[in-house]
């Protein structure tokens, strides 16, 4: 039997000149049982067709089918059936683990006489038993999910429509997430529909839909997509001189469509199946080596004919070698909220025009660093410095030095993209030809001419990033502070965002990123990775995945890296303990 | 299964109540600090009003007729030596009236009916100004019946009125104003924080979450309604307990009839609230819709501070709409003179149909769907 069908399915919001289509046309049969993914770039309709499923959004045309019930007749008997967590899931923060499981349990209509048994299977499962008191809105962003996870699943269901469960949550808890919803498929008898930007995610999945502006633009078992693009994948080996150079000028090399970085070598994928023809002196001498296809690349490939040319990609890095004077200082920096500790002793330097990343989970003490280092907050104690002077007692003219791209959307979004702009123009002082050239130059650049009109609240989330980044770019910072840029954000988007960092690395432009990406960790010159407000570990990516070797994992990446390095922070605590 | 969802909602609300200490701030603290500043801070009363007086020749008469308005708790006369002086006074605002009494102020002159006084009042504040002159002609009055009386002479006074003031026999401003006041507080309670709080669940993304789950619209609303109503009559009782306890308004009427009176309007508040909720997503504009609609006309249009007969037509038939009109009228019948049966009948009728149209129109449009 199918879980969900969909017959010529479609989603129009707004009307007239303002409507715009989120879902067009999807016909579609999602089998029972298994664990399904929804991949797909910012506003390609996810979240939309999660929603219509959950029955909180009315389909505009065609036929909706969930557990052989249509929508949105029998939306009640579906909702009793099938558990949705939203993606920013709304968990009532003044109310305790247990007092949210008492909620979603009356709500659901669980018999007070089994609840303790759920409720004990949901705390062992989610290993919150020990915060069962606790305020949700004091839980860190991983055991939110989690809370938020078991709180869909506080009764046996038949279907589960998660949206973007595991965003911005750390390796580990990520894991956890993973191994909760695999339980739940093991039956058989449960139905997983989830929306992901991790490729590695839909990659474990058992189906996967790839949704594209509205449109199911491929779908099958992850292997079935893989299959179709053998022989496209390569891996090149660079150079002592690193691997971000060699990025940088291989995703120029005709018939490339796609160059990542992937520890010391460059993943290459082919427009057609046949080995690319690097010229001599780019990379090792070797020839790119064949590699099996991953989901990633068939993602990239699908949407390549579809998608806006990803990114203007520029001559490319250095990895390391920039060697620029010292332009961001900090040692010793802590900074106490009460009695918790958010940043304990934080000591690094950025020189420069390098990118430098600051890598962890949510509550690492990402966020607050770059907040001191903007001078938005003070520190406790410790010595920082940017461009030389500290932003916490310099004039204002010091400010103008540096942008700062944060981590909520903060632009007005009943505002249209071109205001937005202008707005932020003028806040930085630019007038008359300046302003106009400086606009221009964003909405060239950041290639935001098409959605000129389009109040920002509304733009998908990759080009509300882009807006974002651009107003940051607006008075041509030295510095340029970003607040988890790629959180929730489509592998597409990535990518783009990442060739816009390295070209304003390239241009002098020293870049600070923070992320949980642990993958992206190979796009900066130099990082630190943080837990609980302390550095664990410095240095290039090299170095710093290098420090995590063991016998048993000879190669790590860089998230078996961080894991390692967390693992062995607590038994150092508890031994000092 | 019906009320084990609707109970674990009211627990829900219930919880959160205590955690966010906003809400009981709305409903205690907001009546506690509002009584007292309009129980001890406004008044409509003139008391104690400086004025300018000048007398042109100083004679036993003047003494006598300055010496009772001396004496009157409703006056404080300050003497200047000519009519240039007490007019600066006014204008520096240090007196509100000058009083001038020529110099023909004589017993003869007042036996003939014309005894030169010249009474200048600051007409700046229309209110203070007329009550000033009334005032003063009353007391001037009164001091000369007396003289009339002293003299043995009967002096020619065709009518003489034989006043009671029903209700609220000592004219106190506060007597009225509270039980006013509690009409307002009870929209606020009612209208301001049942919006507040369901666009606070749209802002942070719960209500998608519960939206999901097989609960019932009228769950959702009932899972509001109740616990609200019940922090409101809190608060109603709070009201109550200080204007009769603290600032001694009489409560002539019964308790029963005012609780019944206070639930019913407590409803509409409520039904207001809701219906500002289904088309308010956001807290702030869920507060602006709630202090435009609800709160301002219940204290401009209810008949709290403005009698609503002296408004032009057009406002007066507004005023029907206004849940608080009925409400205001029946606490002040309620407190002041006791139950009156028609005025409690016509003015309930009118709060139940609003009350019946604002919940069926919330529930009509209230939505379980985000579009």
């Amino acid at each position: 039997m199918d879980a969900v069908v969909l017959k010529d399915l479609g989603k129009t919001f707004g009307k007239g000149a303002a409507a715009r289509e989120a879902i067009r046309d999807v016909s579609l049969k999602i089998p029972a049982g298994g664990v399904t993914a929804l991949i797909g770039p910012d506003g390609a309709g996810k979240t939309t067709l999660l929603r219509l499923l959950a029955g909180v959004l009315a389909p505009t045309r065609g036929e909706l089918q969930v557990l052989g019930l249509s929508l949105p007749h029998d939306a009640l008997a579906v909702q009793a059936r099938a558990g949705y967590m939203p993606q920013r899931f709304g968990l009532y923060e003044d109310l305790t683990v247990q007092e949210n499981f008492d909620l979603f349990a009356s709500l659901r209509g669980v018999p007070y006489d089994q609840r303790s048994q759920r409720f004990d299977e949901l705390l062992a499962l989610t290993a919150l038993g020990p915060f069962r008191r606790r305020r949700a809105g004091q839980l860190s962003g991983g055991m939110k999910q989690k809370l938020g996870l078991a709180c869909a699943l506080i009764q046996p269901l038949e279907l589960l429509l998660l949206d973007e469960p595991s965003v911005g949550v750390d390796p580990v808890s990520r894991r956890e997430l993973w191994s909760i919803i695999r339980r739940q498929v093991a039956g058989g008898h449960v139905t997983v529909l989830l929306s992901t930007a991790y490729m590695d995610e839909a990659e474990r999945c058992d189906r996967v839909i790839l949704l594209h502006e509205g449109r199911v633009l491929a779908h099958g078992t992850p292997g079935e997509l893989r299959a179709r693009f053998e022989g496209h994948s390569f891996v090149l080996h660079a150079r002592q001189a690193g691997a971000r150079s060699l990025q940088a000028r291989v995703a120029q090399l005709p018939g490339v469509l796609d160059a990542a970085i992937q520890a010391e070598a460059v993943r290459i994928v082919m427009r057609q199946p046949q080995a690319p023809v690097i010229p001599a002196g780019l990379a090792t001498g070797a020839a790119a080596k064949p590699v099996p296809p991953r989901l990633e690349d068939a993602f990239v490939s699908l949407l390549a004919d579809s998608h806006a040319q990803p990114a203007p990609q520029r001559e490319g890095g250095t990895n390391g070698v920039r060697a620029g004077d010292t332009v961001v200082e900090v040692h010793d920096l802590c900074r106490n909220f009460g009695d918790f500790a958010a940043v304990k002793r934080v000591t690094f330097s950025v020189r420069r025009g390098e990118i430098f990343g600051l890598l962890g989970a949510n509550g690492a003490g990402k966020s607050t660093t770059f907040r001191m280092l903007c001078g938005l907050l003070p520190s406790s104690s410790g010595t920082l410095r940017v461009a030389g002077v500290d932003l916490r007692t310099a004039r204002a003219a010091a400010r103008a030095r540096i942008g700062y791209v944060s981590q909520k959307f903060s632009m007005y979004g009943s505002l249209s993209v071109r205001q937005n702009l202008a707005f932020f123009a003028s806040a930085y002082g630019l007038r008359g030809r300046d302003r106009v050239q400086r606009i221009e130059w964003a909405l060239e650049e950041l290639e935001l001419r098409e959605y000129l009109s389009v109040n920002a609240g509304t733009l998908p989330l990759g080009y509300k990033q882009r807006l974002a980044l651009a107003c940051a770019l607006m008075h041509e910072p030295e510095i340029l502070f970003l607040d988890e840029p790629t959180s929730g954000v489509d592998p597409l988007a990535r990518r783009e965002f990442w060739a816009r960092v390295n070209a304003l690395a390239e241009a002098g432009t020293t870049c600070l990123v923070t992320t949980h990406f642990m993958e992206e960790a190979e796009y900066c010159d130099r990082l630190v990775l943080m837990s609980l407000g302390e550095v664990l570990a410095e240095g290039t990516p090299a170095e710093v995945r290098r420090a995590a070797r063991r016998p048993d994992l000879p190669e790590p990446t860089m998230e078996d890296a961080f894991i390692a390095l967390i693992e062995e922070h607590e038994r150092t605590m508890r031994r000092s303990a | 299964m019906r009320t084990m969802r609707l109970t674990g909602l009211m627990r829900k609300e219930v919880l959160e109540i205590f955690r966010d200490p906003s809400s009981i701030a709305i409903a205690f603290l907001l009546p506690l600090v509002l009584l007292l500043i309009f129980g001890y801070g406004v008044s409509l009363d003139a008391r104690s009003i400086a004025v300018a007086t000048v007398v042109d020749q100083p004679t036993e008469l003047t003494a006598s007729f300055l010496a009772q308005l001396q004496h009157s708790p409703w006056f404080d006369p300050i003497r200047y030596s000519d009519f240039g002086a007490a007019e600066r006074a006014v204008l520096r605002g240090d007196a509100s009236a000058v009083l001038w009494l020529r110099s023909d102020f004589t017993r003869d002159s007042i036996r003939a009916g014309n005894a030169p006084v010249h009474l200048v009042v600051n007409g700046v504040d229309p209110n203070q100004a007329s009550i000033i002159r009334n005032y003063i002609n009353g007391a001037l009055q009164v001091w000369m019946a007396q003289q009339a009386v002293a003299s043995g002479a009967p002096m020619s006074v065709p009518v003489q009125a034989d006043t009671r003031v029903w209700f609220n026999p000592a004219l106190r401003s506060r007597e009225s104003l509270i039980p006013g006041l509690i009409a307002i507080l009870m929209t606020l309670i009612g209208a301001l924080l049942t919006a507040l709080v369901i666009s606070r669940e749209w802002e942070r993304g719960t209500m998608e979450g519960i939206m999901v789950t097989p609960v019932a619209r009228t769950e959702i609303l009932l899972g509001k309604l109740i616990p609200y109503f019940a922090l409101g009559m809190g608060g109603m009782a709070l009201s109550t307990a200080m204007a009769v306890l603290l600032f001694g308004v009489p409560l002539r009427g019964s308790l029963l009839v005012l609780a019944a009176a206070a639930a019913l309007f407590l409803l509409t508040a409520l039904g207001m609230g809701l219906l500002i909720s289904v088309i308010a997503r956001s807290q702030f504009v869920a507060a602006m819709i709630a202090i435009v609609t609800t709160f301002l006309p219940a204290f401009i249009l209810s008949g709290f501070i403005f009698d609503i007969r002296t408004m032009p037509l057009p406002l007066q038939v507004l005023t029907h709409i206004i849940a608080a009109r009925y409400f205001v009228a029946i606490l002040k019948s309620t407190f002041l003179a006791g139950d009156i049966p028609a005025l409690l009948l016509a003015n309930g009728a009118g709060m139940a149909i609003l009350c019946t149209a604002f919940l069926g129109i919330a529930l009509a449009r209230f939505r379980k769907r985000l579009d």
